[in-house]
């Protein structure tokens, strides 16, 4: 493990002074702690991604309250939290893919090897295919299983020939996990898989392109026991190629695949750490009911 | 009384007894209309439909026979010499005693047998409007009172009453169906006396369309040449022209809109388009003949070209045009249909949005996209006035759109505008051309409804 883990008992220390907006005082009655403060330390040793006082606005609403948080190379880090807490919005920032809603807005600075992605001179296409994002429904294309897969490296031109284009593929599909199961009808339509397969399919897709950061929103909220088995072996070994953000509904889940966890509530980063210590030993109440069931 | 009279009444006897069976509802119960089975209305409509339904049934099959058996009876009535003339001069002695009763001018001189008939006839209608009459009401009374009779606290009016919506609604759409039979028969039947005349080989694969025929043996000039191809030509060409105007455009505005556009944009842009459609065809005319025809003929003068004043281009321009709003709005509505999940898909992969409509959107929903652009050109091949205004008369067989052509449908209109006899070939190839028309557009109908079916299916 290359990122610090804090010892816990003392009350968190904080590298960066975070004022939030105010809060429902209904949600924080039960916080026994400092609540206008993320639990935590949001900081990793070797961050690939980081992000300062983030703010997203939907229209008038405030989906994401002043948000920082670092997302380490090689690491999984989870995103857990009840339904609209706006963890999905804070993944979709990561890539720049809420620039596709019209109403959102996000102020904050997010950068990725150092280099601002909200900036204007940055290129969002770029961007994209270094941080690959798969989503919650598998969302193949109405194209072949090959031509899923050769979809971003042929609008990016990765591929000068078509044996390159063939490797390209094979790689991606055996990366992940599905090539010996689709070797034999790579031109039949991805739609045909079943459910788990198209999401493999979808992970395929997205590291065709071979991207640093690869985003997953709730990626098994629609496949079964065995295919969310087969996606979260996948995920543990794809990171070592990638660093691996996961926004999951599934606390076990999130404790089975990730190595730093984040719990948001109603738009705050209550509470960040070690997934270990969290499942264990969350050190804030929301983080405590959420965890124990009592909400959520 | 009269017919009119007759159904107002019946309709003021309905609602009457839905007042009846309404308020007997009530009475069944003692007032507690909780107990009923139905709501109290649905006692109301029972009584009405019983009322009024049986008994416009029967004034509905009456009025259809009795002009008919009436006839018979007066032609029966005839003296003997009268009743052994051919059929057809039977029938003008049938229509001048019509027309005797009603008062109109007669053809022939009135002797008193016709007279007597016109009494006879006048006398039997009215008896039979007496019994229409006395039936008719009989049986709407009958109807409400035995109806009403029936009402208990368990009755399932409102069962009933469905089934009988449900009657109305079959029968409804039947009468469109048989609508649609009925009209394809008659052209059907005209185009086999022309193809008895005319055979079908030369009427589908003749080259040459001239329709007069000599009306003297020593006539010339009149070959009565009936080819289909020349103006199947003329069709296709002034049909082609339109789609190449209408089909990147209307794809190319639903992109834009179902795309790029924003809300606002969107909400302006999309019903001031579909207003292109609104616009009356007549008008689209004679913006073709008047305004596009002679430009295109004076720009094409200035490049030295020779460009006739009906070209097939002016026509073809302004149908292009007048299509736009179905290809843009069809192909909008696809697009739309095609889940927004793809569009993530693709632009999360770093495409373009250009990129993600190219690779995925266009192909996804490209069988609906095909399917509004075949709907399209059964429109333009069935368009009828801009082509009359604009496209011209002479059927050429050719492959410039710079010249003159005709189209099936002008030739349909020309060849039945005027006097005309209706057993001459002329007349009746309208009918043959009508006909092949038809099952064009009818299988060019068929083959877009299957493809735009078939993509449906595919995100459901």
């Amino acid at each position: 493990m290359t990122f610090q883990i804090d010892s816990g008992t003392d009350l968190p220390e904080r590298e960066i002074d975070i004022v939030k907006e105010s809060v429902s005082a209904d949600a924080y009655s039960k916080v026994n702690r400092d609540d206008r403060k993320t639990v935590g330390k949001i900081t990793h040793v070797d961050a690939r991604m980081t992000c300062r006082n983030v703010n997203v606005y939907y229209g008038d609403k405030h989906a994401i309250k002043d948000v920082s948080l670092d997302i380490g190379k090689n690491e999984v880090i989870a995103m857990i939290g009840p339904s609209g807490c706006g963890k999905s919005t804070f993944l979709r920032c990561l890539n720049r893919m809420n620039d596709t809603i019209d109403s959102c807005r996000v102020t904050g600075d997010i950068t990725m090897d150092d280099i601002d992605i909200y900036d204007k001179k940055m290129d969002v296409v770029l961007l994209r295919a270094q941080v690959g994002m798969v989503f919650q429904k598998p969302n193949p294309f109405p194209k072949s299983i090959f031509e899923n897969v050769a979809y971003g490296p042929r609008i990016h031109g990765l591929a000068a020939s078509k044996t390159d284009i063939e490797k390209i593929v094979v790689t991606s599909l055996k990366r992940a996990g599905l090539w010996d199961e689709v070797k034999d009808y790579l031109e039949e339509p991805g739609t045909g898989l079943s459910g788990g397969q198209q999401q493999r399919l979808c992970i395929a897709r997205a590291i065709a392109v071979n991207p640093e950061v690869v985003l997953m929103d709730e990626p098994c909220s629609a496949l079964d026991p065995i295919a969310t088995a087969k996606i979260e072996e996948l995920i543990d070994e794809l990171r070592e190629h990638y660093t691996i953000a996961i926004v999951t509904h599934s606390m076990q889940q999130a404790a089975r695949v990730s190595q730093r966890t984040a719990y948001f509530h109603l738009g705050d980063l209550i509470e960040v750490g070690d997934t270990d210590m969290i499942f264990t030993n969350p050190r804030h109440q929301l983080t405590e009911d959420y965890i124990t069931g009592r909400f959520g | 009384m009269s017919a009119i009279a007759l159904i107002f009444t019946l309709a003021l006897l309905a609602v009457f007894s839905y007042w009846l069976g309404r308020k007997r509802s009530f009475a069944v119960v003692n007032g507690e209309a909780w107990k009923l089975h139905s709501l109290p209305s649905y006692y109301g409509f029972y009584t009405a439909i019983w009322c009024g339904i049986p008994a416009l049934f029967v004034l509905a099959i009456w009025m259809f026979f009795e002009s008919s058996i009436i006839t018979h009876l007066v032609v029966a009535g005839l003296p003997e010499d009268i009743r052994s003339l051919t059929p057809d001069r039977l029938n003008l002695v049938v229509n001048d005693i019509k027309n005797l009763v009603t008062g109109n001018i007669v053809s022939a001189e009135v002797d008193p047998s016709m007279r007597a008939a016109a009494d006879h006839y006048i006398h039997l209608s009215n008896i039979s409007r007496a019994a229409l009459t006395v039936l008719v009401l009989v049986l709407a009374i009958a109807g409400a009172l035995l109806s009403m009779r029936t009402i208990r606290r368990e009755k399932r009016a409102r069962n009933a009453v469905e089934s009988i919506v449900k009657i109305f609604l079959i029968a409804s759409s039947t009468i469109a169906i048989f609508t649609t039979i009925g009209i394809v028969l008659s052209v059907l039947f005209e185009a086999i006396r022309f193809f008895e005349t005319v055979p079908l080989t030369s009427f589908l694969f003749g080259l040459e369309w001239s329709p007069q025929m000599a009306i003297r043996e020593d006539q010339v000039g009149s070959s009565g040449a009936f080819g289909a191809i020349p103006l199947f030509a003329g069709t296709l060409l002034i049909s082609f022209i339109a789609m190449l105007v209408a089909v990147p455009i209307g794809l190319m505005s639903a992109i834009y809109l179902a795309e790029y556009a924003g809300k606002k944009v969107r909400a302006v842009a999309k019903p001031l388009l579909e207003i292109l459609a609104g616009i009356p065809t007549v008008v689209y005319g004679f913006f073709a003949a008047l305004t596009v025809a002679p430009f295109i003929r004076d720009s094409g003068g200035l490049i030295g070209l020779d460009v006739s004043s009906e070209s097939a281009l002016a026509a073809g321009l302004v149908m292009g045009i007048m299509i736009i709003p179905f290809v843009s709005s069809l192909s909008d509505d696809v697009i739309n249909a095609v889940p927004q999940a793809m569009r993530d898909g693709s632009e999360g992969l770093g495409a373009t949005k250009s990129e993600t409509i190219k690779r995925v959107i266009i192909p996804a929903a490209l069988p609906g996209i095909v399917g509004g652009i075949l709907l399209a050109v059964s429109r333009a091949i069935g368009e009828t006035m801009i082509v009359v205004m604009a496209a011209g008369l002479s059927a050429n067989l050719t492959a410039n759109p710079l010249e003159a052509v005709t189209t099936v449908t002008v030739q349909i209109v020309t060849l039945l505008v005027g006097d005309q006899e209706f057993d001459s070939p002329k007349t009746l190839a309208a009918f043959a051309l009508g006909l092949l028309l038809f099952v064009v557009t009818l299988i060019l109908n068929v083959i877009a409804l299957h493809v735009v079916r078939k993509y449906r299916e595919q995100y459901e």
